[in-house]
């Protein structure tokens, strides 16, 4: 595994909103293909990563060195990171009355296409697209005619971020607690449309409260993140512990590993 | 963020050029003999010259409005030029061939063709350069149908009953300080009479163009839809970039006869003065239209130049179940301030009015809308809805609303809706997540924002407004 090249290295990792810091010397490494997932205690830092990667003014990067595909992403404006591969599928989706879902669709992909210097696609091209992916997201057609979230239900906000990421194509997903919301069949529908992207060339981090999205969403390493820091990595039976025990015990364990040493 | 955004709206003004045109202007200075001499430059009939004087006199003893909510110093009319024209325009060029090519070259460069291979088939243009009207396009074509559609100074020549009957017969002469000024100087503007029965088969429309320095611009422009007929006129305008505020004091009028359909339309782009409110046009200007039985006069503005409005086009609902429209996104940033709305006088039974007014305020700008909707005690049945919506870019810019409503009937009914936003970082975000540059996120924002008021223009107008606002509308919705 060593020898394939890492898409996503983040190295001491610290930041700060409102002068407060919040990631607290973060280390994570992803290799292409692999989902990650992020759990945590509420106030851990999970969303504050989702914002920092993304680079979202008012979230100030301290210290620390972050790389996508090997480029300096923290030098990167927001939306070239974006452009770079670079999706962060929102907890809490923003309205935006009066731009039709299509019109911001085909917007975004065309600018992320110009970027890549590739050609433009045609409007019928990206209908039929745009088309398919409602389906796959369960959303009627129509909705790409509406606001973007535009007096959507909270499940047809998540379906529609997923939709965006399947017309995209991302080569990172930040999935920011997906699940939060959502009841069993919309969440079925939101992993089972992650489950169709994963891909030897997408990686996705997964942040999530609970263990549940996971039953869903396999995961290929489980990080549990408290106090703006990474204390555990496991595989994704690590998801079940926390899902017995809660969050509390792993906040005593550097001191038991200081006994034992 | 803010940064920005101002950067995304700090467009250039693309029409701030000037043409290097000889012409002739009179001294400033306004007084009985101005108003004779302008009578005689267009060789009008005795009783016009009567009416203009009557209506200066009547407007020295008018006081200037100050109600409205914008502020600028006080007006020196003495030392304003009441006419310009080019030299050439005087020997009056019968056809295309004889006008001066730097003429249609200002209009080229602004986008207008006025060469009719060239233009954009449905549209007839009637272009006014100063105080006088250049050319008039596919004028034959129109005549064919029955439709006169020529400058108003070639109007009092041909169909001086007509102008007589109807001119200041919607806006009174001394209906306003600024609606006098106009009676009594007014210069150009166009006449449009559309004959019973008749769908006028082209788009109309005038474009303004102030060019010299120093003049005032009094435009006067009388649409008379017949029983039954329907019309859809468009209205553009542009200044050069200058120091020095000038004056555009015009005055509209409408008068949609029995079953007739008049859509006016409007997109306002003089120049607004820089960044710190150094120059400018002042934009004070009367619209009204007077709507008889089961007629339909719908305005829609795009307001997005001039550094001080002061502009209500309005509707007189006489008629029983006739309609009256108001739709308008008003933009202003930098300093600029901008008093608008409209009036919807409900006279008739079962009168209805809508107004959608879109204002949007950025830099130190301030922005008001200010609407009265009037039930008379004869408007039985009569209904009003306005939704007046304001957006706010930045925390230095000011949006009011000033909704005035008088019901004398008890089965009337008015509903009155208002929102005031802001583009929110969390929707920049949103935006820049998906790879939209901040330019294209503010435009598309502010764009979404005034859809209900853009979906109501003529499609070539859509597009320049779209284009105003910093906005490509193309292909993206299919």
């Amino acid at each position: 595994m060593s020898n394939t090249k890492s898409l996503l290295t983040i190295k001491d990792l610290h930041a700060s909103v409102e002068e407060k810091q919040i990631i607290k010397g973060l280390d994570l490494d992803i290799k292409p293909g692999e989902v990650h997932a992020i759990m945590g205690p509420n106030g851990a830092g999970k969303s504050t990563l989702g914002y920092v990667l993304s680079g979202r003014d008012g979230y100030t990067v301290d210290s620390g060195s972050v790389t996508l595909d090997g480029e300096d992403l923290l030098e990167m404006e927001t939306e070239d990171r974006a452009r770079a591969g670079l999706f962060l599928a929102f907890q809490y989706p923003v309205e935006i009355p009066g731009v039709s879902n299509l019109e911001f669709l085909k917007a975004s992909v065309d600018a992320q296409r110009q970027a890549r210097g590739e050609d433009a696609i045609t409007s019928a091209d990206f209908l039929k697209e745009a088309k398919a992916a409602c389906k796959q997201v369960n959303l009627p057609v129509a909705f790409l005619k509406r606001g973007v979230n535009e007096g959507f239900s909270g499940g047809e906000k998540k379906r529609n971020e997923l939709m965006q990421m399947l017309l995209l194509k991302p080569k990172l997903c930040i999935l920011d607690e997906t699940d939060s919301g959502l009841d069993i069949d919309a969440l079925q529908v939101v992993a089972e449309g992650v489950n169709s992207q994963r891909s030897a060339d997408r990686s996705f981090i997964v942040v999530t409260h609970y263990q549940r999205l996971l039953d869903y969403i396999k995961p290929d390493f489980v990080h549990v993140l408290s106090d703006g820091k990474i204390v555990k990595s496991g595989d994704a039976s690590l998801a079940l512990e926390l899902e017995a025990q809660g969050y509390a015990w792993l906040q005593k364990e550097p001191a038991e590993d200081e006994l034992e040493g | 963020m803010t940064e920005q955004i101002d950067k995304a709206l700090a467009r250039e003004y693309e029409a701030g050029f000037v043409s290097d045109v000889e012409s002739e202007t009179f001294e400033p200075g306004l007084d009985e003999n101005v108003i004779r001499r302008i009578s005689e430059m267009k060789g009008e009939p005795e009783w016009m010259l009567e009416w203009r004087l009557s209506a200066f006199r009547e407007w020295l003893e008018m006081e200037e409005p100050e109600w409205a909510l914008v502020d600028y110093p006080k007006i020196d009319f003495q030392s304003i030029s009441y006419y310009s024209a080019p030299k050439s325009m005087k020997d009056k060029p019968k056809s295309l061939d004889e006008v001066d090519p730097e003429l249609l070259r200002t209009y080229e460069k602004l986008g207008i063709p006025l060469i009719e291979q060239q233009m954009l088939a449905g549209i007839a243009v009637d272009a006014v350069f100063d105080s006088v009207s250049v050319v008039t396009t596919f004028r034959e074509k129109l005549e064919e149908a029955g439709v006169i559609f020529c400058p108003i100074s070639e109007a009092l020549h041909k169909y001086p009953d007509l102008v007589k009957k109807y001119i200041g017969s919607v806006v009174p002469k001394k209906d306003n300080y600024y609606a006098a000024l106009n009676c009594a100087v007014f210069t150009d503007g166009s006449f449009v009479y559309i004959p019973k029965g008749t769908r006028c088969p082209m788009e109309l429309s005038t474009y303004f163009r102030i060019n010299e320095q120093n003049t005032g611009q009094f435009e006067r422009t009388l649409i008379i839809a017949d029983e039954g007929s329907h019309v859809s006129y468009l209205e553009g305008c542009t200044a050069p970039q200058r120091d020095e505020n000038q004056l555009h004091a015009a005055v509209v009028e409408l008068v949609a006869m029995d079953n007739a359909e008049i859509k006016y339309s409007t997109v306002q782009n003089w120049y607004p003065g820089d960044e710190n409110g150094k120059g400018g046009i002042y934009n004070f200007v009367t619209k009204r239209g007077i709507c008889h039985t089961n007629a339909k006069i719908s305005w829609t503005q795009v307001e997005t130049g001039s550094s001080v409005t002061w502009k209500y086009p309005s509707c007189i609902l006489k008629g029983d179940n006739s309609v009256g429209e108001f739709y308008s996104v008003a933009l202003t940033r930098g300093r600029q301030q901008a008093d608008t709305g409209t009036k919807m006088i409900h006279i008739g039974k079962n009168t209805k009015s809508t107004i959608i007014s879109k204002g949007i305020s950025a830099g130190r700008s301030n922005n008001s809308y200010r609407g009265l909707v009037r039930m008379n005690p004869g408007a039985e049945g009569a209904r009003n809805f306005t939704q007046c919506d304001s957006l706010l870019i930045g925390d230095q810019c000011g949006a009011h609303t000033f909704p005035y409503v008088e019901s004398r009937n008890p089965s009337a009914i008015i509903e009155h809706e208002a929102t005031t936003s802001k583009v929110s970082d969390e929707q920049m975000f949103l935006c820049r997540q998906r790879g939209l540059d901040p330019e294209k996120a503010v435009s598309m924002i502010v764009n979404g924002f005034c859809k209900e008021v853009f979906k109501e223009l003529p499609m070539e107008f859509a597009v320049e407004a779209g284009k105003l606002l910093e906005i490509s509308l193309e292909g993206s919705v299919g």
